[in-house]
C-alpha cells in the first residue's frame, strides 16, 4: 500500500463504491462478525443512498479474530467473492447474516450469488486471501484504527456518533479534504 | 503539584500528564501475572517492551484496547517486542479477564501496594485509584523511547506504539 495517503481510497487495491474523486471519502475498517459493524451496515447504506455520487465508500478488513471466530474466514470469503466479481454482494450478505458465518454458510452464500462456491471455499480454506486481509488490518493498525467499526472521513478518524444524521453532517462539512 | 490540584485537574479534563518522558531509564519492577508467576521488566532486557497501563479489566466494548493489542501481537512480535498490560486489578481478575478475551500476552497486577508501579511511571490517577491509559515503549537497553497518555475514555490504538517500535527496529538494523 502506498505510504503517501494510505487512509484515503486506493484505486489500485481497494473495494470501492462511488467515484474515487467524490467530494467525500469514507473508509470503513470492519469485521463481519462484529455486532457494532452490523449496526453500522444499514447506516452506511442510508448514507450512500442520500449522497449518491458525492460519496466514495471503501471497505477494508479488520477482523478481531480472537473475539470473533468466524471473522477471518468471512473476510476471506468476501475477498474470494471479489475475485469472482461479487465482493459487494458478498459483503452485504455477510452483514445481513452475521449469525451464520460457518464455512458451510459461506459456501452457500457463494452459490446463492451464482459464484463457484467450491472454488470460493477452497480459496478460503487454503488461505489464498489471508495476506490481503492482513494487509488491510496492518494499514488500519498503523492508521489509528482502535476498534471496529472504525471510520475515516477523508483520511481522518471519525470518533463521533454512529448515526445517519451525525455521519452525514461530518461527511458534508465543507473543506474537510 | 499537590494532590488536590491533581484531582481537580483530572476531573476537569485538563490534567497535565506527569508520565516519565522519553530518555528516562524505565524503573524496574516485579509484578504478578498469575497467582503463581511473577514478571520483572528486567526479564525483557535485550528486546523492546511495550507497557500498556489501563484503568481496569472488563471494559464493556468488544473492540477494547487490550483486545486490540491481542490482535496486533503478530506485528509487535515481528518488531521483536513484547507487550505487558498493567492495571490495579488483582491476579484472579486478570486471569478471568484474560481467559474471557483470549489474550495471548501477560496482564500484570499492580495491586499491592496498589498502583505502586503506575505511580513510579507517573501515571496513577489518585482520585479514581486506577492507572491512566498510558503507553510506554522501552528500548532493549531499558530506556523509555516513547511515552503517551491518552484521555482515559479514548482507546489510543496502536499507531504510536508501532511507529515507536519501527524506529527502534530501524536503528537496530539500518537498511
Amino acid at each position: 500500500m502506498p505510504a503517501s495517503k494510505p487512509l484515503l481510497p486506493q484505486a489500485s487495491r481497494d473495494h470501492i463504491q462511488g467515484p474515487i474523486d467524490a467530494a467525500s471519502a469514507l473508509v470503513e475498517y470492519g469485521d463481519y462478525e462484529c455486532p457494532y459493524c452490523g449496526e453500522a451496515y444499514p447506516i452506511i447504506k442510508a448514507i450512500q443512498e442520500r449522497l449518491g455520487d458525492r460519496l466514495c465508500f471503501v471497505f477494508r478488513n479488520f477482523p478481531l479474530v480472537n473475539a470473533h471466530p468466524h471473522a477471518q474466514h468471512a473476510a476471506e470469503a468476501a475477498e474470494a467473492a471479489g475475485v469472482q466479481g461479487k465482493f459487494w454482494e458478498m459483503h452485504d450478505l455477510l452483514f445481513e447474516n452475521q449469525n451464520a458465518l460457518d464455512d458451510e454458510d459461506l459456501a452457500q452464500y457463494a452459490t446463492a450469488l451464482g459464484l463457484d462456491g467450491r472454488r470460493l471455499i477452497g480459496e478460503v480454506v487454503a488461505g489464498t486471501h489471508t495476506g490481503r486481509v492482513r494487509e488491510d488490518f496492518r494499514s488500519g493498525a498503523r492508521g489509528g484504527v482502535n476498534g471496529t467499526p472504525a471510520f475515516l472521513i477523508n483520511g481522518v478518524r471519525y470518533d463521533g456518533e454512529l448515526s445517519v444524521h451525525a455521519l452525514l453532517a461530518a461527511l458534508t462539512q465543507p473543506n474537510t479534504r | 503539584m499537590n494532590d488536590e490540584n491533581t484531582i481537580e485537574q483530572q476531573l476537569s479534563g485538563r490534567h497535565k500528564s506527569g508520565a516519565l518522558p522519553a530518555g528516562t531509564a524505565a524503573p524496574d519492577f516485579t509484578l504478578r501475572s498469575t497467582p503463581d508467576q511473577a514478571v520483572s521488566l528486567s526479564d525483557f532486557r535485550g528486546q523492546p517492551v511495550v507497557l500498556a497501563f489501563y484503568p481496569a479489566d472488563w471494559s464493556p466494548v468488544c473492540g477494547d484496547q487490550m483486545a486490540l493489542y491481542n490482535e496486533i501481537l503478530p506485528e509487535f512480535r515481528e518488531l521483536g517486542a513484547e507487550i505487558l498490560g498493567i492495571s490495579v486489578d488483582g491476579v484472579w481478575c486478570h486471569t478471568a479477564f484474560s481467559r474471557d478475551r483470549k489474550l495471548h500476552f501477560s496482564l500484570l497486577a499492580d495491586f499491592e501496594p496498589k498502583g505502586a508501579v503506575a505511580r513510579r511511571y507517573g501515571v496513577y490517577r489518585a482520585g479514581e485509584g486506577t492507572a491512566e491509559r498510558a503507553l510506554f515503549v522501552i528500548d532493549s537497553g531499558g530506556v523509555i523511547h516513547w511515552s503517551y497518555v491518552s484521555p482515559v475514555g479514548v482507546n489510543p490504538g496502536a499507531e504510536g506504539i508501532l511507529a515507536a517500535l519501527e524506529e527502534l527496529h530501524s536503528k537496530k538494523e539500518p537498511k
